[in-house]
């Protein structure tokens, strides 16, 4: 089922495809976390990964800009492609400037809001001040964060609230352009006004961004995402447009957790 | 019911007292100090004391300066901040971030040995080995100098600094280095823009508590610096500490003489500068526990 619905997405445009996963295993230790993954994600649509604990998500949104090789026991076989090239003949900085990543805490650096937002852009080489008060602005906008902070850039980041500090790490990923952008559980810890500022921030995004959103809250996938993937212990139940998924699953293990009949 | 008090009561005290012994002691040992010390400071000003350029304490007339001897152990310490500080920080960063899990353990295990070697084991080798390197080298009419000293002392003072920088490192949250990894930065980037900032007052901490052993440390000092108190003008000369100054002259005074006060008007200078560093080096692992 999977594998046709793959053909006939790739019958429609081959361009279209930002990122391709062959024969994906993915194990740290012993354990097996993703088991012979295959998936492609178009470009410039927002894709919803959702599945209980334990079901291999994460490790799949980290394979995508090679996290999980920080881990000592991580092993792994297949492949990756990110726009047809294999991503570990990237250099893993190359990679991850292409495929940027907002965890599910946010991770704001001991510095000042400015300084968190420069500091990708400055590591890349950027130093003229206007291009870079350009890049903050733009970047702050894009996540709409700037009208609460433009007036203290300069202010430590860690005052922010939770929700300001995840657009924070929003704006710092867009500074640096990347192509790719990875949610990890995005709003895992923020209240909902919050979590519907970072949804409508995703939904502009992907009109110039290919978007991965995992998530542990089944209705924001259903809220933002264009195509929805199942995953259940390490394995890829089923991948659709997302109302299919939410509507009519082909997978009877896909309508109960859905259903929230397990999870 | 009543005896239950009284237990609870006994106890209670017992604990206190052990939780204030530390500091009770520290008290006691400034007190007996001053208490020897400060009839010196009337036989000689204080000013004379530390600014006196002669320290000649049993010929007539006696002349007690010490500013040979604080000169002295402020350059061994310098000398052994510069050979330390560099080295034991990148090893700790190469412990802590580099090193693969087990030559990890073995490193760490290797350091706390460093530290157990007692001072005049460490004396003893530097004398024989590093003493009459120095003096070849540079050719010296000796081996005992400043420079032989720091050297030594630098190598003490590398446990306490490499294992204490570790700890600040290691506090560093990992989140931080995946946050500046998935930016797209090479690991030496997210090393040193990141996770030295963040465990910068911790190394700063590290490097004081390191410091403060050398000031104190006497025995290898004594064996390898040469013991001339004379104002020091490079680091391959003989110079005495004033710690050295202590161990070398308390056995030989005669109890109850200028010479043997001035010894202890010594200890408390020594007393107030170890006192220093510590403060500053507490200051700075608190800013870092904020």
């Amino acid at each position: 089922m999977v594998e046709n619905k793959g053909k006939s997405q790739k019958e429609k445009g081959k361009s279209q495809v930002k990122i391709e996963v062959k024969e994906l295993n993915i194990w740290f230790g012993k354990a097996l976390a993703l088991n012979s993954l295959n998936l492609e994600i178009q470009a410039n649509e927002i894709l919803g990964v959702i599945g209980p604990a334990n079901s291999g998500k994460t490790s799949f949104l980290r394979q995508l800009n090679r996290l999980n090789e920080l881990e000592l026991s991580f092993k792994m076989s297949g492949e990756a492609f990110l726009d047809a090239k294999n991503i570990n003949q990237l250099k893993p900085e190359v990679l991850r400037k292409r495929v940027g990543m907002i965890f599910a805490l946010p991770q704001v650096l001991p510095m000042s809001i400015y300084d968190n937002v420069t500091y990708g852009p400055r590591m890349h080489g950027i130093n003229n001040k206007q291009e870079l008060a350009r890049i903050t602005e733009e970047a702050l906008k894009a996540s709409f964060l700037w009208d609460e902070v433009k007036d203290r850039l300069k202010e430590f980041a860690t005052k922010l609230s939770g929700g300001q500090q995840q657009r924070l790490c929003i704006s710092r990923t867009l500074a640096v352009r990347p192509e790719v952008i990875l949610f990890d559980e995005p709003c895992s810890g923020l209240d909902p006004i919050s979590t519907a500022k970072v949804e409508e921030s995703m939904l502009r995004l992907k009109e110039q961004y290919t978007i991965v959103l995992v998530t542990n809250n089944t209705k924001q996938a259903a809220r933002v995402a264009d195509r929805t993937a199942f995953f259940l212990m390490g394995e890829l139940i089923e991948i659709d447009k997302t109302h299919k998924i939410f509507t009519a699953p082909r997978d009877k293990k896909t309508e109960d957790y859905i259903q929230g009949k397990f999870g | 019911m009543n005896i239950r008090s009284v237990k609870e009561f006994i106890i209670e005290k017992l604990i206190f007292l052990s939780g204030i012994a530390s500091i009770l002691f520290v008290v006691l040992i400034f007190v007996f100090l001053l208490k020897e010390g400060i009839a010196f400071f009337k036989e000689v000003p204080a000013g004379a004391f530390v600014g006196g350029k002669y320290w000649y304490p049993i010929s007539d007339p006696e002349r007690f300066g010490i500013l040979p001897l604080i000169l002295g152990s402020l350059l061994v310490t310098f000398g052994a901040i510069l050979v330390s500080v560099p080295v034991s920080i990148a090893s700790a960063f190469y412990i802590s971030e580099v090193a693969p899990a087990k030559l990890k353990d073995i490193l760490k295990t290797g350091i706390e040995m460093l530290a157990a070697i007692p001072s005049v084991v460490l004396g003893f080798i530097g004398m024989t080995t590093l003493v009459p390197w120095v003096k070849k080298t540079f050719h010296l009419p000796t081996g005992l100098t400043a420079l032989s000293g720091s050297i030594m002392l630098g190598l003490m003072a590398m446990p306490t600094i490499i294992s204490i920088s570790e700890d600040a490192i290691n506090a560093v949250p990992k989140s931080y280095k995946e946050g500046a990894l998935a930016l797209g930065a090479t690991r030496w980037q997210a090393m040193y823009r990141v996770v030295i900032h963040a465990a910068l007052p911790g190394i700063i901490a590290a490097s004081m508590l390191g410091i403060g052993r050398v000031i104190g440390e006497t025995m290898a000092v004594m064996m390898i610096t040469g013991n001339a108190a004379v104002i020091p003008q490079t680091f391959l000369q003989p110079v005495r500490t004033l710690t050295a100054t202590i161990a070398a002259e308390m056995g030989e005074t005669v109890h109850g003489s200028n010479h043997y006060y001035s010894l202890f008007a010594i200890g408390i200078i020594l007393f107030i500068l170890t006192f220093i560093i510590n403060i500053t080096a507490d200051m700075f692992l608190h800013r870092n526990k904020k």
